[in-house]
């Protein structure tokens, strides 16, 4: 996880470096005036796409707007690649971090929303969000967590948290949300 | 692309049997072309049946009114053009005795419909009668014409009826008016919608919300044999459950008992029985339940998700979307579940395969490139031909002579997020006259009555 931040983050110097040098290579023929400024809006053109990189790993959204907690310090929220289930190392350590709450709570019992972003058909997604769910409540079991203490509950596509029609809204919706039921 | 429509044209224009029929004819698989030059004329009642229908559902002219049903139907199909009544030269009561075809050739009229509306009492209870007549102004002569008496309440009914009788008369082709269109009726901000189900004529009027919007619905679908009756999905107590509901009493029930989330249901043609996806443990699968033994069964066996079923005209087979090649693809099987068998094979992810009431086409919606897509391809798979393009749509449904589909579609929002909205769209299988569906609000998950019964 932080060797793969690190190594992203040194390609996105890596890259600006290669969008500066190469705007001023271009610029070279005009005044040396000219080229500073450019380059100066090239760094700013290119902050929007350095923040989504920063929020988006593939496109599996980590960052924490929208997130909430189960429990203070336990994030309540998963997020997953476009159709697909699997947990990434993120997701399994927001899980084991809600297992761990749970096994020390062991009164509380969830239900685990399971969503879809909008880009599938209705009933695809029901499907899809109801594999999501189970995909963490298989994770939480796994840890110790007892079955009949998580309920199930797909919403598919109909309960966005980010109306937003674009691949960071899209990734921030694909999520499973553990809810306290008690 | 092109030609290959054209190519189709021609296929059907040699299968398509001759309509016995004299002069006025329309070959409906032509798609845009002239639309035929039509006169509706407004229907003639007298001095008492006005004021008694006034006072009755309170219409100062219910013969106009029903005219202009008329035309309304006939010019959404794009296949006629009607003509301004300013332009008329005779009367109504007139023209309806014995038209002055003169005067309808004159202003290029080559069909003319004319009628009369009387009130009735029978048993003591107000009726209308109402009558019409449809003349081939060329050929001069009248070639078709009904007289019906109903209660004053449904004369919109009415309006469709003779429409249908039109329709039939000049293309050959079934009717499509007298219909109803379930759908989902959206409110609210895209992150917290609020869902009714709603029930209209298939000209928006009559709109009915069938539930309050304090649950979640989704999903509403006609028994094709019972215009009386629909499946849907509720997540009534949050359980996320199908259920059938009798549009006449009102009386509901859930469908089977399954533990899990019954989603994706529709009617076999007969209506007896009932087919959906239940999802459980991660894993969706198509099971039928017969409505008349309560025997339930699964139908597919695979880890994969296996939803939006739907059966052939002939209840023989089932289509439905799979992901078991990786992707959403469409599968037809025998409708026992055996013998299931891959038919889509062209770019991209496609879902929510519909089969025509006329057996030989299957709807679908595909996405490919970000774009969505709805389309139609042969039961095997073949004929891929893509009938509109947009940011997002899905869920085609037939009309009942399976000549129009309607779905709905969803805009982009813009970079705040706001701008979204839902509506219902229906589009020719020729891929011309795209038209949207007016609705009192936002729309969608529209599913298409068969006629309507008595």
């Amino acid at each position: 996880m932080n060797l793969s931040k690190i190594f992203k983050n040194a390609l996105v110097v890596v890259m600006f470096g290669l969008i500066v040098t190469a705007c001023a290579t271009k610029k070279s023929v005009k005044t040396t005036e000219t080229k500073t400024t450019k380059a100066a809006e090239t760094v700013q053109k290119a902050d929007p796409i350095e923040k989504l990189d920063a929020l988006m790993q593939g496109d599996v959204y980590i960052g924490s707007d929208t997130v909430g907690e189960l429990a203070s310090g336990v994030p309540d929220r998963v997020f997953f690649a476009t159709n697909e289930t699997i947990l990434t190392t993120a997701s399994r350590e927001t899980l084991r971090k809600q297992a761990a709450w749970l096994r020390q709570n062991s009164e509380v019992t969830v239900v685990v929303e399971g969503h879809a972003d909008e880009r599938g058909t209705r009933e695809y997604n029901l499907a899809l969000g109801e594999r999501r769910a189970n995909a963490a409540k298989d994770y939480l079991m796994t840890y110790g967590v007892s079955s009949d203490r998580i309920k199930v509950l797909s919403y598919g596509k109909e309960r966005p948290v980010d109306s937003g029609s674009n691949p960071l809204s899209w990734s921030k919706n694909r999520r499973s949300v553990t809810v306290k039921a008690n | 692309m092109k030609k290959k429509l054209i190519f189709i044209f021609i296929f059907f224009a040699i299968l398509k049997p001759s309509v016995g029929f004299s002069l006025v004819e329309i070959d409906i698989t032509r798609g845009n072309l002239d639309p035929m030059p039509i006169s509706v004329s407004p229907f003639f009642s007298d001095e008492n049946t006005n004021v008694k229908i006034k006072n009755n559902i309170n219409i100062e002219n219910l013969g106009l009114e029903i005219s202009k049903i008329i035309e309304n139907n006939l010019e959404k199909t794009g296949l006629f053009d009607a003509i301004e009544k300013e332009a008329f030269l005779q009367k109504p009561d007139i023209a309806h005795l014995k038209p002055r075809f003169e005067d309808w050739a004159l202003i290029k009229s080559q069909v003319l419909i004319t009628g009369k509306v009387t009130s009735k009492i029978i048993n003591d209870k107000d009726y209308i009668n109402i009558e019409f007549k449809l003349w081939d102004v060329l050929g001069a002569k009248m070639v078709d014409g009904f007289s019906l008496t109903t209660t004053p309440r449904s004369w919109r009914r009415v309006g469709h009826k003779i429409s249908d009788k039109v329709y039939e008369r000049l293309t050959g082709e079934n009717g499509y008016f007298d219909t109803r269109i379930i759908y989902v009726a959206e409110e609210g901000p895209k992150t917290q919608r609020v869902k009714k189900l709603a029930l209209m004529d298939q000209d928006g009027f009559n709109t009915k919300y069938i539930t309050l919007g304090n649950e979640l619905v989704l999903t509403p679908r006609f028994n094709p044999a019972n215009d009386k009756e629909i499946t849907y999905m509720s997540y009534f107590r949050n359980m996320p459950r199908v259920y059938i509901v009798n549009l006449q009493t009102g009386e509901q029930k859930v469908v089977g008992d399954f533990r899990g989330m019954t989603f994706a249901p529709r009617f076999s043609p007969d209506g007896k029985k009932l087919i959906m996806s239940l999802a459980k443990d991660g894993n969706s699968e198509i099971w039928v339940r017969d409505l008349e033994t309560n025997i339930q069964e699964k139908l597919t066996d695979h880890p994969s998700i296996d939803t939006s079923p739907s059966y052939s005209p002939d209840g023989k087979f089932i289509t439905f979307n799979s992901d078991r090649s990786g992707y959403q693809q469409i599968y037809v099987m025998r409708s026992d579940g055996s013998k299931v068998k891959r038919i889509s094979f062209g770019k991209g992810i496609y879902g929510t395969p519909v089969w025509s009431p006329r057996g030989d086409l299957i709807a679908f919606t595909k996405l490919h490139k970000g774009k969505f897509f709805i389309g139609v391809m042969r039961t095997d798979g073949s004929g891929e031909r893509l009938l509109t393009e947009n940011f997002y749509q899905e869920a085609p449904s037939w009309s009942p002579n399976g000549r129009i589909i309607i779905f709905y579609r969803e805009t982009k929002t813009n970079d705040e997020g706001k701008g979204f909205s839902a509506k219902l769209w229906s589009i020719d299988l020729t891929g011309y006259n795209e038209r949207l569906v007016k609705t009192e609000t936002d729309a969608s998950d529209p599913s298409w009555s068969s006629l309507l019964g008595n």
